[in-house]
């Protein structure tokens, strides 16, 4: 019943400095946090000069190294827009590391193909670095500024194939049209991990279906607690033969593809 | 340097025995057990948990939270595992637990709330029953027995006859005089009052023109409600002799000394628990670090001490 190893720790910022022209990388000396951490996990921020905004907010883990573990952002509201002008030295609070992650593939296994929408990139990291099986990673975004970290899986020794809506980088379209064109192709066994937008998890999960594979979905909803007491941020997942709220702090944000329904039945 | 001498923190509500006044307020703390990896539960007064009917509860749609200022809205639906899946899947932890557990109950019937409060009374070490008369979120029960006197009344007294346990009714703080609520559940035999629960709110996305809450509505709860619960506190507690668990908005051992001096016997530590899972912990410690700067040797001591005219 006890929950998976989680840790609160007062965290010093290592770095905080922008990445690309819209995300910036921030790095944490976190020795508690960063070897419990399992790819697919987040980190609950606790944005201490924050004041009327109380909540905590999660980022999925991007990459660990040592004692630290790092995210990307972008500045899209309050919370991001005061992390983002935090310096070296100062201090966050970070619950974590939180959540079901991905399954690691396994050596001899189906060959993993990641999914990745935007800012979903960050996410699969730590699973392309962790796997024993290198694949393939599909990303796309609606221009070249959100392919956010496309150089770290080329370093890994993954292929990497972009799709951009304006076609100002990689193929233009869209990038679930690139896994399709992947998996109409003859070939091994394959087992799809995606994180982004839920309109393309939701595509995704349509192609999964289609082709017969399975997939593991990392779910974005709505989050408050993150450690599954305020079932905020639940999504329908089926159920014993109906259907129940699941939490994605807790039994996510990864999910088999085919336990999710994309609709609340009434 | 201020004297470091023993201070009582302990408190009682009915037969209920709390270590030090300092529990969670319900829904915010789960189970307990969520939180047993961050927090050392045995440290608290009480560990109270979420609202439980009968039937398990699948809750309302999403979205069912928004953060606003100094704050958040809920509708969360009283989302649950009903008595049964309560007793097989938390209650052999809480029991393991050296600090009482009070368990939040609800219906949507007066023969409902009843016959929960008769299951938690067979299990035997319960700390108390907290009856949930004021959640604003679900369309049958809740509060609707919480804002009227009557019904109140039958609730009370139908789980006054169900079960010996020391029940705790949760006012609703949208009534015009909670003095007369708080004096109906008292008459009914109800042994403390919680007071109170979230306020009646709602926000609205300005770009779509939509609610920003699935439930249109919600309950407004955080530091921003922390004031109207004192009063709520200060009024009800001149009006009935049975204890007050004094809740909304507490984030430091200032706010809760504020609710015990308005008459609260106890505190509850609500939604600061999302943000700072150590909050009640933290309000212990400053609680008795006041005491003795204070040279106050009994907690006891400051309940209703408020000098208001």
């Amino acid at each position: 019943m006890l929950s998976a190893a989680m840790v609160e720790q007062i965290v010093q910022i290592v770095s905080n400095a922008r990445h690309t022209d819209l995300y910036f990388r921030l790095v944490v000396h976190a020795p508690q946090i960063a070897p419990l951490v399992q790819p697919g996990q987040f980190a609950h921020v606790r944005i201490l000069p924050l004041k009327e905004a109380l909540l905590r907010r999660p980022f999925s883990i991007f990459q660990v190294a040592g004692g630290t573990v790092s995210i990307l952002y972008k500045s899209v509201g309050r919370g991001t827009e005061v992390l983002s002008r935090m310096r070296a030295g100062e201090e966050l609070s970070v619950i974590g590391p939180l959540g079901h992650g991905f399954t690691l593939p396994q050596a001899g296994g189906e060959t993993p193909l990641l999914v990745a929408g935007g800012y979903g990139m960050a996410a699969m990291y730590l699973l392309a670095e962790r796997s024993p099986q290198k694949g393939i990673l599909f990303v796309g975004g609606r221009q070249r500024v959100d392919i956010l970290c496309e150089q770290e899986f080329r370093a890994l020794g993954w292929e990497v194939r972009v799709t951009t809506e304006d076609g100002s980088h990689g193929e233009k379209g869209v990038v679930t049209q690139l896994l399709a064109a992947e998996l109409r192709r003859p070939g091994a066994r394959r087992k799809l991990f995606a994180c982004g937008p839920t309109p393309m998890l939701r595509a995704v999960g349509q192609i999964a279906d289609e082709f017969q594979v399975p997939a593991e979905l990392s779910m974005d909803e709505h989050m408050c607690c993150g450690v599954g007491v305020c079932l905020a941020c639940v999504i329908p997942v089926k159920a014993g033969g109906g259907w129940e709220y699941q939490r994605t702090c807790t039994e996510g944000p990864v999910f088999d593809s085919r336990q999710i329904l994309w609709e609340a039945p009434r | 340097m201020h004297s470091r001498f023993f201070v009582n923190l302990s408190v009682q509500i009915g037969k209920l025995r709390m270590q030090n006044p300092v529990t969670v307020a319900s829904g915010t703390f789960g189970y307990g057990v969520e939180y047993a990896r961050l927090v050392d539960l045995n440290q608290l007064g009480a560990v109270t948990v979420k609202g439980i009917r009968l039937q398990s509860v699948r809750g309302n749609p999403t979205p069912r939270t928004v953060e606003v200022a100094s704050g958040m809205l809920n509708a969360i639906g009283l989302q649950g595992p009903g008595v049964d899946g309560f007793i097989e899947n938390y209650w052999p932890f809480l029991k393991t637990l050296r600090v009482p557990t009070i368990i939040n109950i609800w219906g949507t019937t007066v023969e409902e709330y009843a016959e929960v409060a008769r299951r938690f009374d067979a299990l035997g070490d319960v700390g108390a029953l907290e009856l949930n008369v004021s959640c604003p979120n679900i369309k049958e029960g809740g509060a609707q027995f919480g804002t009227d006197c009557r019904l109140l009344s039958e609730v009370v007294a139908a789980c006054r006859r169900a079960t010996a346990l020391p029940l705790i009714t949760k006012l609703s703080p949208n009534v015009p005089n909670i003095a007369a609520y708080a004096k109906a559940a008292e008459e009914a035999g109800s042994d403390g009052l919680a007071i109170t629960n979230s306020v009646p709110a709602m926000a609205i996305d300005i770009e779509t023109r939509k609610p920003k809450l699935a439930n249109v509505t919600g309950g407004l709860t955080g530091p921003c409600i922390k004031p109207i619960a004192v009063k709520l506190v200060w009024e009800a507690a001149r009006a009935v002799k049975i204890p007050i668990i004094g809740m909304g908005g507490i984030q430091t051992a200032a706010d809760a000394i504020e609710f015990l001096l308005a008459g609260a016997t106890a505190v509850a530590v609500g939604t600061a628990n999302f943000y700072e899972p150590q909050t009640a912990l933290q309000v212990i410690a400053g609680l008795r670090e006041f005491m003795q700067r204070k040279d106050i040797g009994d907690v006891r001591e400051l309940v209703g001490s408020v000098q208001a005219k």
